[in-house]
């Protein structure tokens, strides 16, 4: 199947690849999808004291447009607030790697990925 | 070296330049372009002559006798055929057909079609190297089973299946067998004296014939007849009516000549390339080849990556032609059903990736293959969670994934 240009760029180049450690209190960390369903995405979020997303890293086992999206968000939550950061739709990142419509699920995982970094954030700094 | 380098023979062969060289003498005025069914002129009577010539070369490569041959468009009609034209036919015996959940989606869909009218189907499950077992075979069969259908050669994963056992069964118990062959012509020996089948479809695509064209074996001794899909003249005694396609009999009799001729050198030939093949990547970590490790044939190689997902691989492998086993590129996210029915879990299914060998296939293209197989892996798994998860230990089974 085709892919955009976008895709393809994002995949052979991705951004932001790798892990940061687990118990580090300014680590958040969020992992959707099943390894059944073909995609699982690890996106780790490093916030500073103000809520701001100082780093990004990203693991994903998935398609192309699944590494593609989880790449893009590394991008795109870097120095958004996490409030800002929860604002990004999945319909953002689709438009914005051209996904067809097969693909939209790997956008609305990334989208999850931020949401459940988030949540990991907030249950651990308990609000 | 030209890039990319094909390996995904099990899909489609390229024309072998002999063959395309016989097939372009029978479309032009200049050439032989009449109809075989022409009684009254020599354009006809040549055409007629070229295509009997084919039939004989096609009944050759398979020990079987030219009357025995009715041209098809290819595999998919012969099994539709075969199938439902046994069944219909001898539907006043029973209504029970027989075949295993790894066969090809023509067999599959042909099954699904005749349950609609009326049918009872039952598909069997396969073992863990992909071979049907003979006691579990023989433990379906009821006393109204008509047809069982059970492949030669397995297209997703090479494995062959014992088709002179089940022959045997079958005959003891006067059940109709047929076998869909697309994949075995040319690649094992086929001995239909010997072999207890009656019914066998052959593709030409598959071996280095053009597209659009197969053959069904009807056997004659004990005479199989079957109930017509296709009406009109009442070509081939009737089976398959429609205007014989010269051009590409003529071809598909001249791809089955040169399969007979080379077939065993090619053999040999194409087990070293995949030795080395499997020789080359049999160092990186968590690697499987899929079905039985004997019983196959040596062009179809089917080997899951752990950790590393499918269609990524495709792309990461986007200098080499080879297929997945997991239909992501669909609509659907559904690994191999092939895969799944040898038991492998889903993750396993969705990491595999088939490369089939064939004629043109080189030693180079094969070691610039390893190669680019070991840079993917290598760089998917750097960005693969489940890759670091078992690194770290972890048990994939136990962790709660979030379905979507």
């Amino acid at each position: 199947m085709a892919y955009s240009t976008k895709v393809i760029d994002h995949y052979e180049n991705p951004r932001n690849v790798g892990s940061f450690a687990k118990d580090d209190p300014t680590i958040a960390t969020g992992m959707v999808g099943a390894p059944a369903c073909g995609d699982v995405m690890k996106l780790q979020l490093k916030i500073n004291d103000q809520g701001i997303i100082e780093d990004a890293k990203f693991k994903t086992y998935g398609c192309g447009s699944a590494i593609a999206s989880s790449s893009l968000v590394t991008e795109w939550v870097k120095g958004k607030s996490i409030d800002e950061a929860a604002l990004i739709k999945n319909t953002d990142i689709a438009q914005e790697l051209a996904l067809p419509p097969v693909k939209i699920h790997c956008s609305i995982l990334a989208e999850d990925a931020i949401k459940a970094a988030i949540a990991d954030y907030k249950q651990r700094h308990g609000n | 070296m030209k890039l990319p380098i094909y390996l995904d023979y099990a899909a489609t062969t390229p024309v072998d330049p002999r063959v395309a060289e016989k097939l372009m003498q029978f479309l032009t005025m200049d050439g032989c372009f009449g109809n075989p069914a022409s009684r009254s002129h020599k354009f006809g009577w040549q055409a007629e002559e070229a295509v009997e010539i084919a039939r004989a070369q096609i009944a050759e490569l398979v020990n079987a006798d030219p009357r025995e041959i009715v041209f098809t468009s290819g595999a998919t009609e012969s099994n539709n055929l075969a199938i439902k034209g046994a069944a219909q036919f001898y539907h006043k015996k029973g209504k029970h057909l027989i075949t295993a959940k790894t066969e090809h989606k023509a067999v599959l869909d042909t099954m699904r079609s005749l349950e609609r009218e009326g049918f009872e189907v039952t598909y069997l499950d396969v073992e863990a190297s992909g071979l049907v077992d003979l006691d579990k075979l023989t433990a379906a069969i009821r006393p109204d089973t008509t047809v069982i259908s059970i492949m030669f050669v397995n297209n997703e994963i090479g494995v062959i299946q014992d088709i002179a056992a089940i022959g045997e069964l079958c005959r003891s118990k006067g059940i109709i067998f047929h076998v869909d062959a697309a994949q075995a012509t040319g690649k094992v020996d086929i001995d239909l004296e010997t072999l207890k089948v009656d019914l066998m479809s052959f593709s030409g695509h598959k071996t280095y014939g053009p597209k659009g064209i197969g053959a069904l074996y009807v056997r004659r001794k004990p005479r199989i007849r079957l109930e017509a899909q296709t009406h009109g003249g009442g070509h081939e005694r009737g089976m398959r009516s429609g205007t014989l396609a010269t051009h590409q009999i003529v071809a598909m009799g001249e791809a089955f000549r040169i399969a007979k001729e080379e077939m065993h050198a090619e053999r040999e030939r194409v087990a070293v390339l995949r030795d080395r093949l499997l020789d080359g990547i049999k160092d990186i970590e968590q690697v499987f080849l899929n079905g039985d490790a004997v019983q196959r044939v040596p062009g179809i190689t089917n080997v899951s990556f752990n950790y590393v997902e499918g269609e990524s691989l495709i792309m990461a492998l986007k200098d080499i032609a080879v297929s997945s086993g997991s239909a992501c590129t669909s609509a659907s996210l559904e690994p191999s059903y092939v895969l799944r029915a040898l038991g492998l879990t889903d993750e396993l299914a969705h990491s595999s990736i088939r490369f089939s060998i064939g004629r043109y296939t080189t030693e180079e293209q094969i070691d610039h293959t390893i190669k680019i197989v070991h840079d993917a892996i290598g760089k998917l798994r750097d960005m693969s969670p489940l890759w670091e998860m078992y690194k770290d230990g972890v048990d994939l089974g136990s962790v709660a994934w979030v379905a979507h």
